[in-house]
């Protein structure tokens, strides 16, 4: 398998506190990769580098062209989509108004209005709310939303951050659910943070294990499933 | 121990310099311009407690600031007291106004606080003109509204012989304002009131739970800031030898008491003073150091004078760009980088 | 009653220009989150700008196109040049740069033109008509035939155009619309440079029978804040309603209140303290604005 995105020596922090101390890590073409680790681990940072969205130093190439340094609508441009811890819902547009702005940099109007259908009925509650001011929905539909959102730009690679956050279990197995369909089906490539290590890890192929800012561990998901140490300390087993 | 023989140092030359060379030494005009550097600086110190150190924004202080100037005025020219008692009467009267504004401020918050109190500095001349006499002199003439009567102003009987000008008396007076000011200030904001300040600005709700009477302590902050305000204007009459609160001077005074204390650096004791000085220092630099002629370009008086506000503004937004923190917190944070260098410098051979 | 309605006109028709400097107001805060003390300056600019290209005879209409062309550009570039650099500084240094701005804009247009009172042409005749014995004059429907126009074309901008989605998402959430691949700084420009020319029409039109100078704007200035805080600092609705208000109840109160003979200001601002006591976010602001 190509690497789609494939990442090395990336350092980034905020001011003078340097938080990634150097990470190397890929993700295939149609591969969902996690990154578990504590908080504070700089699990976010890591995203936040990806997209532009902090200043970063190392090497990272996407689909066979250097990324790094470029400003954040740029990297959005250049089909990474970045769906933000906290779901980033921009609160005061429609739903409908949401999924249209995920479609900015496509000039196809055919296109967008077959994607906003589609998604529409891959995610029905969303439907029934279109004209409703998004910021005024429940947290589990606001995720579905920003996933929604996302690939409203049709992107590659989708990274997402602590998707479950904030939702009720079954709102959060359903959602797993719904990213393994979009990752069979559809291809998508994804780059998953998250707290819940054993949801993450069935839906990963593969995972790294990430430490104050290094790489301590990683593996393919059933490997790190298997290891004692990610039991002990991500799997509370 | 060659830190505090640096202040002692320091405090000395400020007091001979304070003290004695510039009332001493220089013409009236700038002893004058020295006392307004004063005042302004007073009042910026109040818009400090308030604004910086309790986190709420007034652009309406030139209204506290007007209501000790009149109450001065009017108790000098009508009633015929001296100076000095009159500073009581304002004071009180910007504390009760201070209480009155402070607590309709407990809702209105944030840039909503900021408009409202521009609605105050807008609407105090309005009051003025209708309530109170343009002529409070009777026998100045009109020839400057609210004007005050010469002989007022003159040095009390009581003062030392080396105050016998009335720039001298209005220095003297406002300088010693400004320090029993400072040095309360200072007192202020090391008690538990201003710890209580400082708590209320950084997180209203946390204040709360640590037993700390919120709406007491903004209350409270908005009355004794209006009465830094309220003793700067009486000040003023001394100053400038009138009353006068027109619409355009009370808004621009509301303005650069908050340019003082931004500039001067937000709740730090020593900015808002230094502000007012920058303030009042660099307009008159900038008047006075004009070339009248650059390149092809005559530049007359009248030009100058229009085009100062220019470089003023312009300096303005150059100075933030620079020194977001203000000249106290800007000087401070470069004075810890240059001293960690020094330092590193100095123990860097050390090491190796 | 033909009294009531003829001062209801003239208090509509300053209203409408107090609704139109608050909505380059609101429009600026929405977007930079800056209260723009520098606003009513721009407009005295663009203002002086006006009275330059009728003074070289360019039809005065004409005049007031090129100048508030002349101001979106120059809007925002003030927002890419002066504003951007200190976008991440705290509210406070924020109104300082703009009170500089304000300085220098005002000084600058008075050296460049002169600070005698320019007299501009009239855009349009200046008549009135008297239906049922009500006084409307020229004045005034043009002041409201062009406030309705600016809201009208606002709304279809904003709300029918991928731009004005664009524009709104940032508004609502920078960080968001970044992440999608909005041009934020863009957005934000285009905030400055819609309000610099919002500005640059009412002023022009404020200031044609009255005469322009140096402080002709401070006055309107303090109304148009009085009125972004009545309706609320990022409501759009808000501004227009509210100007319309605080200008009304400007001159019912000058005519029927003879308590507020000379202190008519007591009113708008007694207005906005009574409402913001009740409602602290203004009559259609929503709460988030209150940090500071």
């Amino acid at each position: 398998m190509t690497d789609l995105l494939k990442v090395s020596e990336l350092r980034a922090g905020y001011g003078a506190v340097r938080v990634l101390q150097g990470l190397d890590f890929s993700v295939a073409a149609g591969e969902v990769v996690v990154i578990l680790g504590a908080n504070g681990a700089g699990k976010t940072t890591t995203l936040r580098a990806l997209s532009g969205m902090i200043d970063a130093s190392g090497k990272v190439m996407f689909d066979g062209h250097p990324i790094g340094g470029r400003r954040p609508e740029q990297i959005a441009a250049a089909g990474i989509a970045h769906v933000p811890q906290g779901r980033g819902t921009i609160v005061d547009l429609t739903v409908d108004e949401n999924l249209r702005i995920g479609a900015y940099r496509r000039r196809d109007a055919p296109g967008i209005a077959a994607d906003i259908a589609r998604w529409y009925s891959t995610f029905p509650r969303l439907k029934e709310r279109q004209t409703q001011q998004a910021g005024s929905m429940s947290g589990g539909e606001q995720q579905m939303l920003a996933i929604a959102r996302a690939l409203m730009g049709r992107p590659k690679l989708v990274l997402l951050d602590e998707p479950s956050l904030g939702l009720a279990p079954l709102v959060t197995q359903e959602l797993f659910r719904t990213l393994a369909d979009l990752n069979r089906d559809d291809g998508i490539s994804m780059l998953v943070v998250e707290q819940n290590a054993g949801l993450a890890l069935k839906l990963a192929a593969r995972g790294y294990v990430l430490e104050t800012g290094t790489i301590v561990t990683s593996g393919t998901a059933d490997e790190l499933a298997g290891n004692d140490d990610v039991r002990r300390a991500y799997l509370g087993i | 121990m060659i830190r505090f023989a640096i202040a002692i140092a320091l405090v000395i030359a400020a007091a001979y310099l304070f003290g004695w060379y510039i009332p001493q030494f220089y013409e009236s005009t700038t002893t004058y311009l020295w006392a307004e550097a004063f005042y302004i600086g007073v009042a910026a110190m109040g818009l400090n407690l308030l604004t910086g150190y309790n986190g709420q924004v007034s652009i309406g202080h030139g209204a506290f600031f007007g209501l000790g100037m009149y109450t001065t005025a009017i108790l000098m020219e009508s009633h015929d007291w001296p100076f000095l008692p009159t500073l009581f009467v304002a004071a009180a009267l910007a504390f009760v106004v201070g209480v009155l504004v402070g607590f309709p401020a407990l809702r209105v918050k944030g840039l909503y606080l900021a408009l409202v109190t521009l609605g105050l500095a807008a609407l105090f001349p309005q009051l003025t003109n209708r309530f109170v006499p343009r002529d409070l002199c009777k026998t100045c003439g009109t020839s400057q509204v609210g004007e005050l009567a010469r002989v007022k102003l003159l040095p009390p009987s009581w003062t030392p012989t080396f105050i016998h000008q009335p720039d001298q008396w209005a220095y003297y007076a406002t300088l010693t304002i400004a320090v029993v000011g400072i040095v309360v200030l200072a007192l202020l904001v090391r008690s538990r009131f201003g710890r209580a300040l400082i708590a209320v600005r950084d997180h209203e709700a946390a204040a709360e739970t640590v037993g700390i009477n919120v709406a007491r302590v903004k209350v409270l902050a908005f009355a004794t800031s209006a009465v830094y305000a309220g003793v700067a204007g009486s000040c003023f009459v001394l100053v400038n030898r009138l009353a006068n609160a027109s619409s355009v001077s009370t808004f621009q005074l509301s303005i650069e008491f908050l340019v003082a204390v931004v500039i001067g650096g937000t709740a730090t004791v020593f900015g808002p003073m230094l502000g007012g000085f920058v303030f009042v220092f660099s307009n008159r630099w900038i008047s006075e150091s004009f070339p009248s002629r650059l390149l092809f370009w005559h530049i007359n008086d009248s030009i100058k004078s229009l085009l100062s506000p220019a470089i003023f503004g312009i300096g303005l937004i150059l100075l933030m760009y620079v020194l977001p923190e203000g000249i106290v917190g800007g000087g401070r944070r470069v004075g810890a980088t240059a001293l960690r260098r020094l330092r590193r410098r100095v123990s860097a051979p050390a090491a190796t | 009653m033909s009294l009531f309605l003829t001062q209801l006109m003239i208090g509509i028709g300053s209203g409408a220009v107090y609704a139109s400097l608050a909505l380059a107001l609101v429009l600026v805060f929405r977007t930079t989150g800056i209260l723009n003390f520098a606003q009513g300056e721009m407009a005295l600019y663009s203002t002086y700008l006006v009275w330059f290209f009728t003074e070289r005879s360019v039809p005065v209409w004409i005049a007031i196109l090129l100048a508030m062309a002349i101001s979106f550009v120059g809007g925002a570039a003030i927002e890419r040049i002066l504003i951007r650099p200190v976008e991440q500084a705290s509210p406070l240094v924020l109104v300082i740069v703009t009170i500089g701005m304000f300085l220098a804009i005002n000084s600058i247009a008075q050296v460049q033109f002169g600070n005698d009172i320019k007299l501009l042409p009239r855009a349009y005749p200046n008549k009135t008509w008297l239906p049922g014995n009500v006084q409307i004059s020229s004045d005034t429907l043009v002041l409201v035939g062009v406030l309705i126009a600016e809201c009208l074309i606002l709304y279809l901008v904003l709300n029918r155009t991928k731009i004005g989605l664009a524009f709104r998402a940032v508004a609502s959430n920078a960080e968001s619309s970044r992440l999608v691949g909005v041009p934020v700084g863009r957005m934000l420009m285009l905030g400055w440079a819609m309000a610099a020319a919002i500005g640059a029409l009412a002023g022009a039109l404020v200031i044609a029978p009255v005469g322009l100078q140096g402080a002709s704007m401070q006055q309107i200035l303090v109304y148009a804040f009085a009125a972004a805080a009545l309706g609320g600092f990022d409501s759009p609705v808000g501004a227009v309603v509210a100007g319309l208000i605080v200008g009304v109840v400007g001159t019912m109160t000058t005519q029927y209140l003879h308590v507020v003979h000379d202190i008519e200001l007591v009113v708008p601002f007694g207005l906005i303290l009574v409402v913001l006591l009740f409602r602290p976010a203004g009559l259609f602001g929503t709460t988030r604005v209150e940090r500071v």
